[in-house]
């Protein structure tokens, strides 16, 4: 276990930096980056039980690169990204997971997607019942479970 | 030392509560242990912003990544499926999709049949009944007239298609082939004290509204009002036993790590398939040395899971995403043998809406579908309520070599040694896979759906825990007999997953109740000599 306490000056520096690279602010969209001040307080506070593996994905990312992430010109942060991706492992998956749950639950993130900024509950959701004699033909099936002798 | 009481039902879930329930009626006194804690509805994910990052966090669905201090850890990394689980007043109904078929009556008697594994000691039409009393308990929404099962009434109406059922209904029409909503343990309207379904979205982690059905607001308040007592917080460690070899109760630990006994004239274990075999590996003693009730060396053997081949694509128009329970219609177009095919026995398909907006994210991120960088929001917003998808249920069939036995080194916070699965999906499942997934790519294509994708197995998909402590008539090749007592301690009765001696291919939940409601009633009828 690395440790439980949150990240260093540096470690932080590059996970913003990551979070940036993977999902980049649009104006067609008119969203945030993930490296968006809100967002990123927000994943910052969100490491939990995570914290190993993320601290795993930004040591590998300095290793890959030959130093801080965040000091990489663009195009070398994405040759860098792109071969962190193809090794897979659970840093990857650690990392990219906490930077997503956070950037798809930001208010602005979520009316740029349609979706209402609430809780499920208790307004709840309308589904469609859908029409009902689809079934027709199913019902006019003979019993087809197999008999018992 | 406790009080001694007459029976002592170890675990709280699906099996524990109908049989709590059901046995309340004779008077005697009856406790139940169970590990976790009580539930709150306000502590239900779906109450808050953050409701699917804790699907990853206090309500994921692996004991092992949710980690709470009601939880037992599972080595599981032999093992291509994962288990899932959970640790409360309710047990895995808390955490359960809901999804409410029964086994059809030709899973009771495979050997008989297709000559594959072993008939089961009792039959559809014995548990017939049992399975409309439980209907009724745990409140079913469906609709009568499947011509995939035997004739049944589920007392609410079926769960609503919405734009993702319409659409398969639609595909599979196209096909000719069978599709029905499904039996479902959630609300449709006000039943019994429970609010009616409004749609929440993924219910599996706990349902905030109650509309979906998990023991603690179905059996259990009605148990604890005739006269069970329910104690939570407290994890058996081992069943006890006397100088005659019958069990004499219990050694379990309550919540600040104290060691207690609790005598008992009858101890019935429903741990689940997984918890049952650990609990009776771990009960030791010098006239049981290979642990209790084991001398058929079948404790812990032939594990069953469902193996999940889930298929998966994308359509033109948004449907319904994660909104309304995840599944809502089924296919038994394949269940039954047919000889034509290279695999006995066959599988369900079971057909589910959409993802929430993080969990679509993860998932198409880590299969490479969702790009980093500009492309990512164009590409996202092609994905995100756009997908439909399927599972194919395949009817495992159980295999000494799929195990749970005791880990040499991995325990508990209480010190007790953990479960280790060893696992491998055996050729006839395989072919069963090889079968269903181009089916699946034909609905999916019929459906109108691109970018076809597959997860096989599921990981996480261990939810179905089954076989470990199997029923019989022979007490060399059976743990329990046809009414669930052990066949080596006549006071020590199983009523979990665990006795099943076939797994069929759908969700067990409604046939580990009926079971162990039927051996309630077994025990009910037998009370004047029990133990003969």
């Amino acid at each position: 276990m690395l440790n439980d306490t949150a990240l260093s000056a540096a470690e932080t520096r590059d996970l913003r930096a990551f979070a940036g690279m993977m999902i980049p602010p649009s104006a067609v969209y008119g969203v945030p980056g993930a490296d968006d001040e809100a967002i990123f307080a927000d994943i910052a506070r969100n490491l939990g039980r995570d914290r190993d593996d993320v601290g795993a994905a930004l040591k590998r990312l300095v290793a890959l690169g030959g130093g801080a992430f965040a000091d990489l010109p663009a195009g070398r942060r994405l040759e860098v990204a792109d071969a962190f991706r193809g090794e897979g492992g659970p840093p990857l998956a650690a990392i990219t997971r906490l930077i997503l749950l956070c950037y798809y639950r930001d208010d602005r993130v979520m009316r740029s997607l349609g979706q209402e900024p609430r809780s499920p509950f208790p307004k709840g959701h309308t589904v469609e019942q859908g029409d009902w004699s689809l079934l027709d033909p199913v019902k006019q099936r003979k019993p087809f479970y197999r008999r018992i002798p | 030392m406790q009080d001694k009481v007459d029976v002592l039902i170890i675990g709280s879930g699906a099996s524990g509560a109908a049989v709590a329930w059901s046995l309340a009626e004779t008077k005697m006194r009856i406790l139940c242990l169970e590990q976790g804690d009580w539930m709150k509805p306000t502590d239900y994910p779906s109450n808050g912003r953050d409701w699917e990052a804790r699907l990853f966090s206090d309500f994921a669905i692996s004991p092992n990544r949710r980690a709470r201090e009601t939880d037992y850890p599972i080595n599981d990394a032999n093992s291509p499926i994962k288990v899932v689980n959970f640790n409360g007043v309710g047990g895995s109904t808390i955490m359960y999709t809901a999804h409410y078929p029964r086994l059809h009556p030709s899973d009771f008697k495979v050997k008989t049949l297709d000559g594959v594994a072993d008939d089961w000691p009792v039959d559809y039409d014995t548990l017939d009944p049992f399975f409309a009393k439980n209907d009724r308990m745990m409140g079913v929404s469906g609709l009568a007239g499947d011509p995939a099962y035997p004739p049944h009434q589920p007392p609410m109406p079926p769960l609503p298609l919405g734009k993702s059922g319409q659409r398969f209904g639609k595909a599979m029409n196209q096909l000719g082939w069978h599709w029905w909503p499904s039996d479902a343990t959630i609300a449709t309207t006000d039943y019994e004290g429970r609010a009616r379904c409004i749609n929440l979205g993924h219910c599996t982690p706990g349902c905030a509204q109650g509309a979906k059905a998990s023991t603690d607001i179905t059996y259990w308040p009605l148990a604890l009002r005739a006269g069970v007592e329910l104690r939570t917080r407290c994890r058996v460690r081992e069943i006890t036993t006397d100088e005659h070899g019958m069990a004499s109760g219990v050694i379990y630990y309550d919540a600040e790590g104290r060691e207690h006994f609790q005598p008992a004239e009858v101890v019935i274990v429903a741990c689940n398939g997984v918890g049952t075999p650990r609990l009776l590996l771990n009960s030791v003693s010098g006239k049981f040395p290979n642990g209790l009730a084991n001398s058929s060396g079948l404790v812990g053997k032939n594990l069953m899971f469902h193996p999940y081949a889930y298929s998966f694509g994308y359509v033109d128009e948004p449907l319904d995403g994660n909104h309304g329970p995840p599944l809502c219609l089924w296919s038994q177009e394949f269940y039954e043998t047919d000889d034509s095919r290279d695999f006995a026995r066959g599988y369900t398909f079971q057909f589910s809406r959409g993802y929430g907006a993080i969990l679509e994210a993860i998932t198409s991120t880590a299969a490479g579908r969702l790009p980093w960088g500009e492309d990512h929001h164009r590409v996202y917003r092609q994905l995100l309520n756009h997908r439909i998808g399927l599972s194919a249920i395949i009817e495992d069939l159980p295999e000494e070599h799929n195990r749970v036995t005791l880990d040499p080194v991995l325990k508990d916070s209480n010190g007790i040694p953990a479960p280790r699965i060893d696992y491998t999906i055996g050729q006839n499942s395989r072919r069963m896979i090889e079968h269903a997934l181009p089916n699946a790519r034909r609905i999916l294509e019929a459906a109108g759906a691109r970018n076809i994708g597959t997860e096989v197995p599921i990981l996480n998909g261990g939810w179905h825990l089954l076989g470990t402590a199997r029923m019989g008539d022979d007490p060399e090749r059976s743990v329990v007999n046809g009414w669930g007592r052990c066949h080596d301690v006549k006071n020590l009765f199983i009523v979990d997953g665990s006795i099943w001696v076939t797994a069929g291919a759908v969700n067990p939940t409604s046939t580990i109740q009926a079971l162990a409601l039927y051996i309630a009633d077994s025990i009910k009828q037998r009370l004047a000599n029990l133990f003969d």
